[in-house]
Protein backbone atom coordinates (compact mmCIF):
# COMPACT_ATOMS: atom_id res chain seq x y z
CA UNK A 1 0.00 0.00 0.00
CA UNK A 2 1.62 3.68 -1.05
CA UNK A 3 0.77 6.72 1.33
CA UNK A 4 1.99 10.12 1.51
CA UNK A 5 2.80 10.73 5.19
CA UNK A 6 3.51 13.85 6.60
CA UNK A 7 4.84 14.56 3.10
CA UNK A 8 7.31 11.71 2.17
CA UNK A 9 5.95 8.73 0.35
CA UNK A 10 5.56 5.62 1.73
CA UNK A 11 5.09 2.37 0.56
CA UNK A 12 4.11 -0.82 3.59
CA UNK A 13 3.10 -4.40 3.15
CA UNK A 14 0.24 -4.68 5.57
CA UNK A 15 -2.55 -7.54 6.57
CA UNK A 16 -5.74 -6.03 4.86
CA UNK A 17 -7.38 -5.79 8.26
CA UNK A 18 -4.58 -3.14 9.77
CA UNK A 19 -6.46 0.23 10.78
CA UNK A 20 -4.62 3.51 9.56
CA UNK A 21 -3.56 3.86 13.34
CA UNK A 22 -1.87 0.65 13.51
CA UNK A 23 -0.60 1.30 10.40
CA UNK A 24 1.12 4.78 11.13
CA UNK A 25 2.13 2.86 14.84
CA UNK A 26 3.43 -0.33 14.33
CA UNK A 27 4.47 0.12 10.84
CA UNK A 28 5.58 3.52 10.26
CA UNK A 29 6.47 4.02 13.97
CA UNK A 30 4.63 7.22 14.26
CA UNK A 31 3.54 7.21 17.74
CA UNK A 32 2.53 10.89 18.32
CA UNK A 33 -0.91 9.23 16.85
CA UNK A 34 -2.88 7.92 20.13
CA UNK A 35 -4.75 5.05 20.61
CA UNK A 36 -7.50 5.55 23.29
CA UNK A 37 -10.76 4.09 22.83
CA UNK A 38 -10.09 2.04 18.98
CA UNK A 39 -13.99 2.68 18.79
CA UNK A 40 -14.30 6.26 17.74
CA UNK A 41 -15.48 7.56 20.97
CA UNK A 42 -12.46 9.83 21.72
CA UNK A 43 -10.67 11.45 19.29
CA UNK A 44 -6.97 10.39 20.55
CA UNK A 45 -6.44 9.03 17.25
CA UNK A 46 -7.14 12.11 14.55
CA UNK A 47 -5.37 12.77 11.90
CA UNK A 48 -5.97 14.59 8.72
CA UNK A 49 -5.99 13.10 5.34
CA UNK A 50 -6.09 15.58 2.18
CA UNK A 51 -6.30 18.28 5.10
CA UNK A 52 -9.99 16.67 6.30
CA UNK A 53 -9.79 15.19 9.71
CA UNK A 54 -10.88 11.54 10.23
CA UNK A 55 -10.45 9.17 13.25
CA UNK A 56 -7.21 6.80 12.25
CA UNK A 57 -8.79 3.86 14.47
CA UNK A 58 -11.78 3.57 12.21
CA UNK A 59 -9.77 3.65 9.13
CA UNK A 60 -9.06 1.05 7.31
CA UNK A 61 -5.69 1.57 6.12
CA UNK A 62 -6.42 0.28 2.49
CA UNK A 63 -9.17 2.39 2.28
CA UNK A 64 -6.74 5.68 2.07
CA UNK A 65 -4.65 4.24 -0.48
CA UNK A 66 -2.43 7.22 -2.15
CA UNK A 67 -3.72 10.00 0.17
CA UNK A 68 -2.20 12.44 2.26
CA UNK A 69 -1.99 11.88 5.64
CA UNK A 70 -0.69 14.37 8.36
CA UNK A 71 0.14 13.03 11.48
CA UNK A 72 1.11 15.30 14.73
CA UNK A 73 4.56 14.67 13.38
CA UNK A 74 4.06 16.24 10.74
CA UNK A 75 2.53 19.51 12.33
CA UNK A 76 5.58 20.53 14.19
CA UNK A 77 8.59 19.32 16.26
CA UNK A 78 10.51 20.62 19.27
CA UNK A 79 12.57 23.47 18.14
CA UNK A 80 9.81 24.49 15.60
CA UNK A 81 6.22 23.91 16.91
CA UNK A 82 3.55 25.22 15.13
CA UNK A 83 2.02 28.01 16.69
CA UNK A 84 -1.20 25.64 18.01
CA UNK A 85 1.43 23.76 19.65
CA UNK A 86 2.55 26.57 21.08
CA UNK A 87 -0.17 27.67 22.23
CA UNK A 88 -1.10 24.98 23.81
CA UNK A 89 1.57 25.33 25.92
CA UNK A 90 0.98 28.53 27.19
CA UNK A 91 -2.50 28.35 27.66
CA UNK A 92 -2.16 24.55 29.91
CA UNK A 93 -4.06 23.31 27.14
CA UNK A 94 -2.95 19.74 28.74
CA UNK A 95 -2.41 17.96 31.41
CA UNK A 96 -1.01 14.02 30.86
CA UNK A 97 -0.65 15.07 27.02
CA UNK A 98 -2.09 12.03 26.04
CA UNK A 99 -5.59 13.23 24.16
CA UNK A 100 -2.99 16.29 22.47
CA UNK A 101 -1.99 15.07 19.31
CA UNK A 102 -5.77 14.65 18.59
CA UNK A 103 -7.02 17.77 19.81
CA UNK A 104 -4.44 19.77 17.59
CA UNK A 105 -4.95 17.36 14.09
CA UNK A 106 -8.68 17.80 15.26
CA UNK A 107 -8.28 21.64 15.78
CA UNK A 108 -6.21 22.61 12.52
CA UNK A 109 -8.88 20.46 10.81
CA UNK A 110 -11.74 22.10 12.28
CA UNK A 111 -10.46 25.60 11.19
CA UNK A 112 -10.01 23.83 7.56
CA UNK A 113 -13.92 23.47 7.85
CA UNK A 114 -14.56 26.83 9.62
CA UNK A 115 -13.03 28.69 6.71
CA UNK A 116 -14.69 27.31 4.01
CA UNK A 117 -17.81 27.91 5.80
CA UNK A 118 -19.07 24.19 7.50
CA UNK A 119 -21.55 25.56 9.88
CA UNK A 120 -22.15 23.65 13.23
CA UNK A 121 -25.38 22.25 15.13
CA UNK A 122 -25.61 25.11 17.52
CA UNK A 123 -24.68 27.76 14.48
CA UNK A 124 -27.96 29.73 14.31
CA UNK A 125 -28.28 31.11 11.04
CA UNK A 126 -27.78 27.82 8.52
CA UNK A 127 -28.06 30.37 5.69
CA UNK A 128 -25.17 33.26 7.07
CA UNK A 129 -22.26 33.53 5.06
CA UNK A 130 -20.06 33.33 7.72
CA UNK A 131 -20.35 32.47 11.46
CA UNK A 132 -18.34 33.51 14.48
CA UNK A 133 -16.16 31.63 16.17
CA UNK A 134 -17.00 31.81 19.99
CA UNK A 135 -15.89 29.36 22.81
CA UNK A 136 -19.25 27.57 22.30
CA UNK A 137 -18.56 27.06 18.99
CA UNK A 138 -15.22 25.95 19.55
CA UNK A 139 -16.56 23.70 21.66
CA UNK A 140 -19.14 22.30 19.64
CA UNK A 141 -16.81 21.62 17.15
CA UNK A 142 -14.21 19.73 19.09
CA UNK A 143 -16.31 17.34 20.95
CA UNK A 144 -14.94 14.21 19.27
CA UNK A 145 -11.83 14.92 21.02
CA UNK A 146 -11.96 13.69 24.82
CA UNK A 147 -9.79 15.04 27.69
CA UNK A 148 -9.95 13.61 30.92
CA UNK A 149 -7.98 15.89 32.59
CA UNK A 150 -10.83 18.18 31.35
CA UNK A 151 -7.86 21.02 29.94
CA UNK A 152 -11.14 21.99 27.82
CA UNK A 153 -10.15 25.87 28.98
CA UNK A 154 -6.83 25.83 28.15
CA UNK A 155 -7.83 23.86 24.91
CA UNK A 156 -10.26 26.60 23.54
CA UNK A 157 -7.83 29.69 24.36
CA UNK A 158 -5.32 27.89 22.42
CA UNK A 159 -7.42 27.57 19.46
CA UNK A 160 -9.16 31.04 20.07
CA UNK A 161 -5.58 32.82 20.44
CA UNK A 162 -4.06 30.52 17.36
CA UNK A 163 -6.88 31.34 14.80
CA UNK A 164 -7.99 34.74 15.61
CA UNK A 165 -6.31 36.29 12.62
CA UNK A 166 -8.26 33.35 9.91
CA UNK A 167 -11.51 34.12 11.69
CA UNK A 168 -11.43 37.97 10.79
CA UNK A 169 -10.26 37.31 7.43
CA UNK A 170 -13.34 34.84 7.18
CA UNK A 171 -15.46 37.12 9.18
CA UNK A 172 -14.43 40.27 6.93
CA UNK A 173 -13.39 39.23 3.83
CA UNK A 174 -15.58 38.67 0.75
CA UNK A 175 -18.70 37.01 2.00
CA UNK A 176 -19.24 34.66 -0.76
CA UNK A 177 -18.13 31.06 0.54
CA UNK B 1 -11.50 -8.95 13.28
CA UNK B 2 -11.82 -12.14 11.17
CA UNK B 3 -10.20 -12.29 7.97
CA UNK B 4 -11.71 -10.69 4.35
CA UNK B 5 -11.50 -9.87 1.27
CA UNK B 6 -10.91 -6.07 0.44
CA UNK B 7 -12.72 -5.32 -2.84
CA UNK B 8 -12.56 -1.53 -4.66
CA UNK B 9 -14.54 -1.47 -7.85
CA UNK B 10 -14.72 1.65 -9.79
CA UNK B 11 -18.29 1.56 -10.71
CA UNK B 12 -21.95 0.88 -9.31
CA UNK B 13 -22.81 -1.85 -11.70
CA UNK B 14 -19.03 -3.70 -10.76
CA UNK B 15 -20.23 -2.67 -7.31
CA UNK B 16 -23.36 -5.00 -7.16
CA UNK B 17 -21.87 -8.09 -8.51
CA UNK B 18 -18.80 -8.01 -5.94
CA UNK B 19 -22.02 -7.10 -3.45
CA UNK B 20 -23.93 -10.08 -4.38
CA UNK B 21 -21.40 -12.11 -3.22
CA UNK B 22 -22.27 -14.76 -0.24
CA UNK B 23 -20.65 -12.89 2.97
CA UNK B 24 -19.95 -9.76 1.24
CA UNK B 25 -20.77 -5.90 2.86
CA UNK B 26 -20.98 -3.06 1.48
CA UNK B 27 -18.03 -0.66 3.43
CA UNK B 28 -19.16 3.37 3.01
CA UNK B 29 -16.86 5.36 5.61
CA UNK B 30 -16.67 2.28 8.32
CA UNK B 31 -17.69 4.38 10.60
CA UNK B 32 -19.82 2.13 12.00
CA UNK B 33 -19.34 -1.04 10.10
CA UNK B 34 -15.29 -1.79 11.15
CA UNK B 35 -16.49 -0.92 14.74
CA UNK B 36 -18.49 -4.13 14.26
CA UNK B 37 -15.80 -6.08 12.60
CA UNK B 38 -13.26 -4.75 15.25
CA UNK B 39 -15.77 -6.48 17.68
CA UNK B 40 -16.28 -9.37 15.62
CA UNK B 41 -20.23 -8.83 15.51
CA UNK B 42 -19.75 -8.12 11.89
CA UNK B 43 -17.12 -10.87 9.97
CA UNK B 44 -17.95 -10.52 6.78
CA UNK B 45 -16.33 -12.70 4.06
CA UNK B 46 -15.60 -9.39 1.77
CA UNK B 47 -16.01 -5.47 1.88
CA UNK B 48 -16.96 -4.14 -1.08
CA UNK B 49 -16.00 -0.55 -0.62
CA UNK B 50 -18.25 2.06 -2.19
CA UNK B 51 -17.46 5.01 -0.57
CA UNK B 52 -15.62 6.88 -3.24
CA UNK B 53 -18.91 5.98 -5.72
CA UNK B 54 -21.66 8.63 -6.33
CA UNK B 55 -20.29 11.47 -4.29
CA UNK B 56 -22.05 14.20 -6.22
CA UNK B 57 -24.99 16.71 -4.80
CA UNK B 58 -27.15 17.33 -7.90
CA UNK B 59 -30.15 19.68 -8.73
CA UNK B 60 -33.21 18.06 -9.78
CA UNK B 61 -35.45 18.68 -12.22
CA UNK B 62 -38.56 19.19 -10.30
CA UNK B 63 -36.50 21.49 -7.82
CA UNK B 64 -35.11 18.66 -5.50
CA UNK B 65 -31.79 17.28 -5.27
CA UNK B 66 -30.58 14.03 -5.79
CA UNK B 67 -27.39 12.94 -3.34
CA UNK B 68 -25.13 10.39 -4.11
CA UNK B 69 -24.83 7.64 -1.57
CA UNK B 70 -21.13 8.06 -1.08
CA UNK B 71 -21.76 11.76 -0.16
CA UNK B 72 -19.64 12.55 3.22
CA UNK B 73 -21.82 13.82 5.79
CA UNK B 74 -19.69 17.05 6.32
CA UNK B 75 -20.58 17.52 2.55
CA UNK B 76 -24.45 17.26 2.57
CA UNK B 77 -24.50 19.70 5.60
CA UNK B 78 -22.04 22.12 4.44
CA UNK B 79 -23.63 22.80 1.07
CA UNK B 80 -25.49 26.00 0.87
CA UNK B 81 -28.81 24.36 -1.11
CA UNK B 82 -29.52 22.15 1.63
CA UNK B 83 -29.21 24.56 4.17
CA UNK B 84 -30.91 27.04 2.44
CA UNK B 85 -33.88 24.43 0.97
CA UNK B 86 -34.04 21.69 3.78
CA UNK B 87 -31.89 23.46 6.91
CA UNK B 88 -33.50 20.74 9.33
CA UNK B 89 -31.67 18.03 7.27
CA UNK B 90 -28.49 19.80 7.62
CA UNK B 91 -29.38 20.40 11.62
CA UNK B 92 -29.60 17.25 11.74
CA UNK B 93 -26.70 15.69 10.45
CA UNK B 94 -24.46 18.08 12.03
CA UNK B 95 -26.33 17.25 15.54
CA UNK B 96 -25.21 13.60 15.06
CA UNK B 97 -21.68 12.00 15.71
CA UNK B 98 -18.88 14.08 15.65
CA UNK B 99 -16.46 16.34 13.17
CA UNK B 100 -14.35 13.79 12.41
CA UNK B 101 -16.79 11.04 11.85
CA UNK B 102 -18.90 13.13 9.66
CA UNK B 103 -15.88 13.48 7.64
CA UNK B 104 -15.76 10.23 7.34
CA UNK B 105 -19.48 8.88 7.13
CA UNK B 106 -21.27 8.70 4.13
CA UNK B 107 -25.24 8.59 3.18
CA UNK B 108 -25.31 5.55 2.32
CA UNK B 109 -23.55 4.32 5.20
CA UNK B 110 -25.66 6.55 7.89
CA UNK B 111 -28.96 4.92 6.56
CA UNK B 112 -27.67 1.27 6.76
CA UNK B 113 -25.74 2.08 10.58
CA UNK B 114 -27.25 -0.88 12.98
CA UNK B 115 -28.30 -0.15 16.17
CA UNK B 116 -26.47 1.14 19.36
CA UNK B 117 -28.35 -0.99 21.60
CA UNK B 118 -25.76 -1.81 24.23
CA UNK B 119 -26.58 -5.94 24.04
CA UNK B 120 -26.45 -6.22 19.98
CA UNK B 121 -22.79 -5.09 20.39
CA UNK B 122 -21.81 -7.39 23.53
CA UNK B 123 -21.04 -10.68 22.60
CA UNK B 124 -22.05 -12.28 26.06
CA UNK B 125 -25.18 -11.14 25.91
CA UNK B 126 -28.38 -12.38 24.30
CA UNK B 127 -29.55 -10.49 20.73
CA UNK B 128 -32.40 -11.58 18.15
CA UNK B 129 -30.38 -9.58 16.15
CA UNK B 130 -27.39 -10.81 16.01
CA UNK B 131 -28.41 -14.31 16.90
CA UNK B 132 -32.34 -15.02 15.64
CA UNK B 133 -33.71 -16.71 18.49
CA UNK B 134 -31.52 -15.94 20.95
CA UNK B 135 -33.48 -13.70 22.98
CA UNK B 136 -33.65 -9.99 23.83
CA UNK B 137 -31.53 -8.55 27.18
CA UNK B 138 -32.81 -5.56 26.44
CA UNK B 139 -36.12 -5.59 27.78
CA UNK B 140 -35.21 -6.88 31.00
CA UNK B 141 -31.91 -4.82 30.76
CA UNK B 142 -30.71 -1.74 30.45
CA UNK B 143 -33.59 -0.04 27.95
CA UNK B 144 -33.09 3.44 28.91
CA UNK B 145 -32.82 4.68 25.82
CA UNK B 146 -34.80 2.19 23.90
CA UNK B 147 -38.14 2.04 21.85
CA UNK B 148 -41.27 3.49 22.85
CA UNK B 149 -43.08 3.23 19.38
CA UNK B 150 -43.31 -0.47 17.12
CA UNK B 151 -41.30 -2.68 19.21
CA UNK B 152 -41.26 -6.14 19.54
CA UNK B 153 -40.90 -9.06 22.19
CA UNK B 154 -38.28 -9.97 20.24
CA UNK B 155 -36.54 -6.07 20.22
CA UNK B 156 -36.73 -2.85 21.67
CA UNK B 157 -33.64 -1.37 19.47
CA UNK B 158 -34.02 2.06 18.42
CA UNK B 159 -32.62 3.28 14.57
CA UNK B 160 -30.27 5.74 15.99
CA UNK B 161 -29.86 7.89 12.72
CA UNK B 162 -30.21 11.86 13.13
CA UNK B 163 -29.76 12.02 9.48
CA UNK B 164 -32.86 9.93 8.57
CA UNK B 165 -35.26 11.70 10.44
CA UNK B 166 -35.29 14.64 8.70
CA UNK B 167 -35.28 12.47 5.53
CA UNK B 168 -38.32 10.81 6.79
CA UNK B 169 -39.84 13.91 7.47
CA UNK B 170 -38.95 15.41 4.24
CA UNK B 171 -40.31 11.55 2.40
CA UNK B 172 -36.83 11.04 0.57
CA UNK B 173 -36.46 8.65 -1.38
CA UNK B 174 -33.65 6.39 -2.12
CA UNK B 175 -32.29 4.84 -5.31
CA UNK B 176 -31.20 1.28 -5.63
CA UNK B 177 -28.98 -1.06 -7.30
CA UNK B 178 -29.07 -4.27 -7.12
CA UNK B 179 -28.50 -7.77 -9.45
CA UNK B 180 -32.23 -7.45 -11.13
CA UNK B 181 -31.54 -3.74 -11.66
CA UNK B 182 -32.44 -0.13 -10.39
CA UNK B 183 -35.47 0.65 -8.11
CA UNK B 184 -36.73 3.06 -5.84
CA UNK B 185 -37.89 2.84 -2.10
CA UNK B 186 -39.59 5.40 0.12
CA UNK B 187 -37.44 6.30 3.30
CA UNK B 188 -40.62 5.82 4.85
CA UNK B 189 -40.89 2.52 5.63
CA UNK B 190 -37.35 1.40 4.41
CA UNK B 191 -36.43 0.10 7.54
CA UNK B 192 -38.87 -2.40 9.22
CA UNK B 193 -40.44 -2.52 12.30
CA UNK B 194 -38.82 -5.56 14.39
CA UNK B 195 -41.41 -7.77 14.58
CA UNK B 196 -40.41 -11.73 15.14
CA UNK B 197 -37.32 -10.59 12.82
CA UNK B 198 -34.96 -7.88 13.80
CA UNK B 199 -32.57 -9.28 12.23
CA UNK B 200 -34.03 -8.42 9.04
CA UNK B 201 -33.67 -4.15 9.29
CA UNK B 202 -34.17 -2.34 5.95
CA UNK B 203 -36.48 -3.49 2.35
CA UNK B 204 -33.03 -4.37 0.70
CA UNK B 205 -32.68 -7.53 -1.28
CA UNK B 206 -29.43 -9.25 -1.11
CA UNK B 207 -26.42 -7.33 -3.02
CA UNK B 208 -29.09 -4.32 -2.98
CA UNK B 209 -26.79 -1.31 -2.75
CA UNK B 210 -27.98 2.53 -1.97
CA UNK B 211 -27.01 4.30 -4.56
CA UNK B 212 -28.68 7.81 -4.39
CA UNK B 213 -31.06 9.68 -1.99
CA UNK B 214 -33.31 12.03 -3.72
CA UNK B 215 -35.06 15.12 -1.59
CA UNK B 216 -38.08 16.14 -3.25
CA UNK B 217 -38.58 19.99 -4.17
CA UNK B 218 -40.72 20.93 -0.51
CA UNK B 219 -40.79 24.81 -0.64
CA UNK B 220 -41.81 25.02 2.85
CA UNK B 221 -39.14 22.86 4.83
CA UNK B 222 -37.49 26.19 4.50
CA UNK B 223 -39.53 26.75 7.81
CA UNK B 224 -38.01 23.43 9.06
CA UNK B 225 -36.26 22.36 12.22
CA UNK B 226 -34.47 19.61 13.93
CA UNK B 227 -34.55 19.18 17.64
CA UNK B 228 -32.69 16.74 19.31
CA UNK B 229 -32.77 15.99 23.42
CA UNK B 230 -29.68 13.73 24.41
CA UNK B 231 -27.68 13.28 27.67
CA UNK B 232 -25.00 15.66 27.11
CA UNK B 233 -24.14 18.80 24.39
CA UNK B 234 -22.44 17.34 21.96
CA UNK B 235 -21.35 13.89 20.39
CA UNK B 236 -24.44 11.63 21.93
CA UNK B 237 -27.24 9.63 20.66
CA UNK B 238 -30.64 10.86 20.46
CA UNK B 239 -32.69 10.15 23.57
CA UNK B 240 -35.09 11.64 21.49
CA UNK B 241 -35.54 13.74 18.00
CA UNK B 242 -37.68 15.65 16.34
CA UNK B 243 -38.06 16.71 12.61
CA UNK B 244 -40.86 19.12 11.66
CA UNK B 245 -41.73 21.01 8.76
CA UNK B 246 -44.62 23.62 8.50
CA UNK B 247 -46.52 25.37 6.09
CA UNK B 248 -49.03 28.50 7.98
CA UNK B 249 -51.58 30.06 5.89
CA UNK B 250 -52.31 32.66 7.85
CA UNK B 251 -52.94 31.16 11.47
CA UNK B 252 -53.79 27.94 9.82
CA UNK B 253 -51.28 24.78 9.15
CA UNK B 254 -51.44 24.20 5.34
CA UNK B 255 -49.44 21.48 5.63
CA UNK B 256 -46.97 19.99 7.92
CA UNK B 257 -44.37 17.52 7.76
CA UNK B 258 -42.88 15.38 11.72
CA UNK B 259 -40.70 12.89 12.32
CA UNK B 260 -39.28 11.18 15.83
CA UNK B 261 -35.96 10.15 16.18
CA UNK B 262 -34.69 7.60 18.95
CA UNK B 263 -38.36 5.97 19.62
CA UNK B 264 -38.29 3.12 16.89
CA UNK B 265 -36.86 0.49 15.09
CA UNK B 266 -36.96 3.04 12.16
CA UNK B 267 -37.37 7.14 11.80
CA UNK B 268 -40.92 7.53 13.05
CA UNK B 269 -42.76 9.71 10.63
CA UNK B 270 -45.94 11.09 12.75
CA UNK B 271 -48.74 10.27 10.02
CA UNK B 272 -50.93 10.74 12.96
CA UNK B 273 -50.17 13.95 13.70
CA UNK B 274 -49.60 15.41 11.27
CA UNK B 275 -53.65 14.48 9.69
CA UNK B 276 -54.57 15.90 13.61
CA UNK B 277 -52.56 19.26 12.49
CA UNK B 278 -53.33 19.92 8.50
CA UNK B 279 -55.67 22.23 7.43
CA UNK B 280 -55.99 23.08 11.38
CA UNK B 281 -54.85 26.17 13.92
CA UNK B 282 -51.48 27.08 14.55
CA UNK B 283 -52.21 26.96 18.12
CA UNK B 284 -50.95 25.31 21.36
CA UNK B 285 -54.49 23.01 22.02
CA UNK B 286 -53.42 22.00 18.69
CA UNK B 287 -50.27 21.00 18.86
CA UNK B 288 -50.69 19.09 22.44
CA UNK B 289 -53.84 17.03 20.55
CA UNK B 290 -51.28 16.67 17.91
CA UNK B 291 -48.72 14.69 20.22
CA UNK B 292 -51.02 13.03 21.94
CA UNK B 293 -52.59 11.44 18.88
CA UNK B 294 -49.14 9.86 17.93
CA UNK B 295 -47.64 9.21 21.36
CA UNK B 296 -51.47 7.00 22.41
CA UNK B 297 -49.53 4.55 20.49
CA UNK B 298 -46.67 4.39 22.74
CA UNK B 299 -45.86 1.10 25.15
CA UNK B 300 -42.85 2.12 26.77
CA UNK B 301 -40.29 -0.18 28.51
CA UNK B 302 -39.89 -0.50 32.40
CA UNK B 303 -37.24 2.65 32.81
CA UNK B 304 -38.43 4.79 29.52
CA UNK B 305 -41.53 5.91 30.51
CA UNK B 306 -39.74 9.43 30.31
CA UNK B 307 -39.43 9.35 27.18
CA UNK B 308 -43.39 9.63 25.94
CA UNK B 309 -43.68 12.63 27.69
CA UNK B 310 -40.06 14.12 26.32
CA UNK B 311 -41.73 13.47 22.88
CA UNK B 312 -44.88 15.28 23.69
CA UNK B 313 -42.90 18.09 25.32
CA UNK B 314 -40.44 18.52 22.34
CA UNK B 315 -43.03 18.19 19.48
CA UNK B 316 -44.79 21.00 21.15
CA UNK B 317 -42.06 23.02 21.80
CA UNK B 318 -40.77 22.34 17.99
CA UNK B 319 -44.35 22.69 16.59
CA UNK B 320 -44.52 26.20 18.38
CA UNK B 321 -41.28 27.56 17.01
CA UNK B 322 -42.01 26.45 13.85
CA UNK B 323 -45.29 28.54 14.16
CA UNK B 324 -44.01 31.41 15.67
CA UNK B 325 -40.99 31.63 13.15
CA UNK B 326 -43.29 31.48 10.52
CA UNK B 327 -46.23 33.90 11.63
Amino acid sequence: MHFNVNGRPVDVEADIRTSLLDLLREHLQLFGTKKGCNQGACGACTVLVDGARINSCLALAVQYQNRDVVTIEGVGVPGSLHPLQQAFVDHDGLQCGYCTPGQICSALGMMEEYARGVPSTITGDLAAAAMVLDHDEIRERMSGNLCRCGAYNGIVAAIRQTFADEQAKVLNGPAAR
Amino acid sequence: MTPFRYEAPLDTPAAVILGAARGAKYLGGGTNLVDLMHETIARPDSTVAVSRLAGEIADADDGGLIIGAGVKNTAIAADRRVRERFPFLAQAILSGASGQIRNMATVGGNIMQRTRCVYFFDGGASCNKRAPGAGCDAIGGLHRNHAILGASTACVATHPSDMCVALAALGATLTVHGPGGARTLPIVGFHRLPGETPHIETLLQPGELITAVRLPKLPFAKNSAYRKVRDRASYAFALLSVAAAMELDGGRIADVRIAFGGVAHRPWRALKAEAALRDGPATEEAFHAAAAAELADARPLRDNGFKVELANRTLIAVLGQLAGAAG
